[in-house]
């Protein structure tokens, strides 16, 4: 692919704390490669902005490979840009071209209070996973691999629910802001597993719970999560999810 | 908002199958039978009480999880580009649904409200068959008729699959055969609908 290099016209969301009022600022980069990546353009406006003596603009990220889900950015009307499964941090600036205007919001949604300018507290994906995504039982020492037999498609669909990172895309690509497909895979993952059989019901009432109580949005089947997911985590997820919910509550034994 | 919607994609195979009666062309001879049936069996009473109230339920349902999804939201993007990963009509199903509620309380007026008034007080029944023959050869009403059937359309399409989703069945096997369905359903359906008015309207039944 050719090299070249571009101006750019950036339009980002400036916000001071979670209780002040944000707006749009402008700002202007030159001379960008297109061989870099979306927060390397960013890292060069925030030096742009140091050397004028101006605050830098606050973002997250953390692995910059596309895996660990710390990166957010809702760019030009996507969550984590135009590319198609996706990070903001896997995002190339080839993706755009000399003369574009780029506007750059932060996650939205009650769940994800802005901390400061784009950087969202997505710590509800984290009271959601304390609320039973996990197996509560000793490991031990790694077991054979073929120990425990399990169906190869299981094995396949689990994995895929696992390659979730809870970069919160679902959320705010949803209209509705739900966090159904985060949920769905984080459930998923271990209800088609063995070892999370014992705590399925539970699991999924538990997390359904704190996910309502969180304020999410509710699922309306638009698939917009799945179209914008940057690990094209599946809605059949969300199905299975509502499925487990239903045959969780219509068999527990708790209240 | 599935189970319900369900219940009312129930009902419409049976109102539109027994509207298609006219389409036998027999001066509504078939139809005005099925009518009588309808309007004066008492399960089919009981089951029309259970229609309003599935009904009701949709359109509370539906307003809480507006208020709700409203709320999820508070600051709205300033730039957004939903198309890029969703159909129009998946997320305006609240909208459609408002249509629907305007075509319904206009549908309703014409066709129900008077011969109720008439069944219950002991008037002459009406005859549905003629009013609909007076009704439809107004091109205002046949326009709005025609609307509210377009409207009804991109609901069922995406409302039909969307409840088995819902449902928790999501199959790779399956779901393309209830996509297929529910393509299926809302074309027949809406079809036959929007038929009725035209076929007064342009006199292809007599």
């Amino acid at each position: 692919m050719e090299h070249y290099h571009m101006n750019l016209t950036l339009k980002v969301w400036r916000q001071q704390n979670n209780q002040s009022k944000g707006q749009l600022e402008t700002y202007q980069v030159k001379d960008i490669s297109s061989e870099m990546s979306f927060l390397e353009m960013f890292d060069v406006l925030n030096e742009q902005l140091i050397l004028e003596g101006k605050d830098p603009i606050a973002f997250d990220h953390d692995c910059r490979e596309g895996i660990c889900g710390m990166c957010s950015m809702y760019i030009n009307g996507q969550a984590h840009g135009p590319w198609q499964q996706n990070t903001t941090c896997q995002l190339h600036m080839r993706a755009f071209k000399d003369g574009d205007t780029i506007v750059v919001e932060p996650w939205r949604s009650n769940a994800f209070p802005v901390v400061k300018d784009l950087v969202v507290d997505r710590s509800s994906f984290d009271r959601i996973i304390q609320a039973g995504g996990y197996i509560s039982v000793n490991t031990g020492n790694a077991v054979d691999a073929n120990a425990i037999p399990i169906d190869k498609k299981d094995a396949d669909n689990a994995f895929m629910a696992a390659a979730c990172i809870g970069c919160g895309a679902c959320v705010a690509t949803c209209k509705n802001g739900s966090a159904m497909l985060f949920v769905g895979a984080k459930v998923s993952q271990l209800a088609l597993l063995p070892q999370g059989a014992p705590e399925r019901e539970s699991r999924v009432l538990n997390m359904v719970a704190q996910m309502d109580k969180e304020g999410f949005g509710n699922c309306t089947n638009t698939y917009a999560c799945e179209a914008e997911c940057p690990k094209g985590i599946s809605v059949a997820n969300i199905a299975r999810l509502n499925s487990e919910y239903l045959k969780a509550g219509l068999s527990t034994e708790e209240k | 908002m599935a189970l319900t919607g369900t219940f009312l994609i129930t009902f419409l195979i049976v109102h539109a199958g027994i509207n298609a009666c006219i389409f036998l062309n027999d001066g509504g001879a078939t139809f005005k039978t099925f009518a009588h049936f309808m309007s004066h069996n008492w399960i089919v009473r009981f089951l029309e009480i259970g229609l309003f109230a599935g009904l009701f339920l949709h359109i509370i349902q539906g307003l809480l999880l507006w208020a709700q999804n409203n709320k999820a939201r508070p600051v709205r993007y300033q730039y957004n580009q939903p198309s890029k990963n969703s159909t129009w009509y998946s997320r305006s199903m609240g909208i459609l649904g408002t249509l629907l509620l305007l075509f319904l309380i206009m549908h309703l007026n014409h066709f129900y409200v008077g011969t109720k008034i008439a069944l219950y007080s002991g008037d002459q029944p009406h005859d549905l068959y003629k009013e609909m023959q007076e009704i439809f050869s107004n091109q205002i009403w046949v326009g709005l008729y025609l609307a509210g059937v377009v409207a009804l359309f991109w609901h069922l399409y995406h409302g039909f699959q969307s409840a088995f989703q819902t449902f928790g069945l999501n199959h790779k096997r399956y779901t393309p055969v209830i996509r297929a369905a529910g393509t299926g359903y809302a074309v027949i359906i809406c079809s036959l609908f929007a038929l009725m008015p035209l076929a007064f309207y342009f006199h292809w039944i007599s």
